[in-house]
């Protein structure tokens, strides 16, 4: 548990440290090629930083918004707030902030935050309406898992970067493609150019597919870890692995969910049900099935590990 | 060669003072679920005045249910013994409440009524609350005496006088499945 909090934390250092690295390398390369020079690489530079910091404080924040999350009221919500305090008993957690995403058709849910005392959970409409209580209570624990080991920073942050990669890479392929590197004639290295101009594409279409990676790779693993907590926390593991069923058996498909923020939910909120039955180097979630199977083989070992006072032998 | 002893005895003090540190943490974390669990206990005997009131301008013939869960609740928070004691008084009060919501059952009415259903969502979320203040105490109890018998640590709580502290037992078996409450 300790290792995994410091292994989030250092991760996600390593992750500010490349993406700023990246971008002024990107910025490097622009100025080359559009024949802004250095000022370019400074630029790039402050705005990188400012972009890790806001994703840093404000991460969580620009995701709920993006998902188009809005705070739930208690006295409209009652059980979402009973079921998340019990769990927040059973682990020893500071209480969520809880939101609503207003989906009717796509059960679903997300955590996201920097630290568990700056933790939110969204849920979607279709995720209260068709779970019972217990599977709520499972789907519930298993995003507190993630707010328990700080899973919710490293995915938060790759969240918002990836989104940034994909804007600054964009930017630049247009800018690129429209001006077709118009001031390079202005530029000491009037020949090269050209050829920075192909490298540069090249590292404008790479750059979002390595984040890419990075985002599918690290939040399969994440998956099984929170599965296995909440099994743990709730030590009911039959309520998330019957929950993760009627999810993944509903196929309507989020809306509000996008590339930067898949990885962030319980189950992958915009592949298909015939894709989430097969894991894949581009799906952000293990297969779902294997997951099931994982969370019943737990049930049968923790009724026979089980002791009288309740803690696992 | 002095500064050789010097450092040795300095790391034996700083990795004491961290032990020992972090079995007092320890005692803390245990002693507030322990307090925890009174808390949830407390919540439940405050539902449960509501709840009989609710039943009661409905349920005409099944008086001694209401009166059961009543005594049951009293029983409760007049005991003075042991946690086993306390334990076996609530394990009672539990059961005069399954009894309770199974009657209500066959008032149509009552099942439908806005104010016992709210009711019945915070009893069960009490159940909840309580089954997890007791797992959770179980937990910490369970790192505390690992870390009390453990070597080296023992030797720390062994001079400060940490002692070993009791489970929570339940006894009834369905009470083993917290989370499996229906009424």
């Amino acid at each position: 548990m300790y290792e995994e909090i410091s292994q989030n934390k250092r991760n996600s250092f390593i992750l500010i440290i490349i993406f700023v690295a990246g971008i002024v390398f990107l910025g490097y390369l622009f100025g080359l090629v559009a024949g802004f020079g250095p000022g370019a690489m400074i630029f790039a530079f402050i705005i990188s930083a400012l972009m890790a910091l806001a994703g840093y404080f404000n991460g969580d924040k620009i995701v709920l918004a993006v998902s188009r999350a809005q705070l739930a009221a208690r006295e409209k919500y009652p059980q979402l707030y009973n079921i998340v305090e019990e769990l927040t008993i059973a682990s020893g957690l500071p209480m969520p902030k809880l939101y609503i995403v207003h989906d009717g058709d796509a059960p679903n849910a997300f955590a996201t935050g920097r630290d568990p005392a700056h933790s939110s959970i969204a849920v979607t409409t279709a995720l209260l309406n068709r779970l019972n209580r217990t599977e709520l209570q499972g789907v519930l624990a298993h995003e507190l898992s993630h707010v328990g080991d700080y899973d919710i920073l490293f995915a938060t942050l790759i969240g918002i970067l990836v989104g940034m990669v994909a804007m600054f890479s964009d930017f630049f392929l247009r800018y690129t493609f429209w001006t077709g590197g118009g001031r390079r004639k202005n530029s000491s290295g009037g020949s090269g150019a050209g050829v920075l101009m192909v490298i540069a594409l090249i590292l404008a279409i790479l750059a979002p597919l390595f984040a890419l990676i990075i985002q599918l790779t690290v939040s399969r693993q994440r998956e099984y870890l929170a599965d296995a907590n909440a099994a743990l926390m709730t030590r009911y593991p039959e309520g998330l692995a019957s929950a993760l069923e009627k999810i993944s058996r509903n196929p309507g498909v989020l809306e509000v969910s996008n590339r930067a923020t898949q990885h962030l939910y319980i189950i992958s909120p915009i592949k298909s049900i015939r894709d989430r039955k097969k894991s894949s180097l581009f799906s952000t979630h293990p297969p779902v099935a294997e997951r099931i199977r994982r969370l019943r083989g737990m049930a049968g070992n923790m009724a026979s590990g089980v002791k009288a006072d309740g803690s696992l032998t | 060669m002095l500064w050789i002893p010097v450092v040795i005895i300095a790391v034996l003090l700083i990795w004491s003072v961290g032990a020992y540190n972090g079995l007092v943490r320890l005692r803390q974390r245990v002693k507030n679920a322990w307090s925890q669990i009174d808390v949830q206990l407390k919540r439940r005997y405050d539902l449960i005045p509501n709840l009989v009131e609710t039943c009661k301008g409905y349920m005409k013939h099944e008086r001694e249910v209401l009166e059961n869960v009543t005594r049951a609740r009293t029983q409760a928070i007049e005991v003075k013994g042991g946690a086993a004691e306390q334990a076996k008084a609530e394990n009672f009060l539990t059961q005069t409440l399954r009894s309770l919501f199974a009657v209500a059952e066959n008032y149509p009415q009552l099942k439908a009524n806005e104010n016992l259903l709210q009711l019945q969502e915070e009893l069960t979320s009490t159940e909840n609350r309580i089954a997890f203040a007791r797992q959770y105490y179980n937990d910490q109890a369970m790192k505390l005496n690992t870390r009390t018998e453990v070597f080296p640590t023992n030797l720390i709580s062994q001079s400060f006088g940490f002692k070993k502290v009791e489970f929570f037992e339940v006894e009834i078996p369905e009470e083993r499945q917290p989370v499996k409450v229906s009424f």
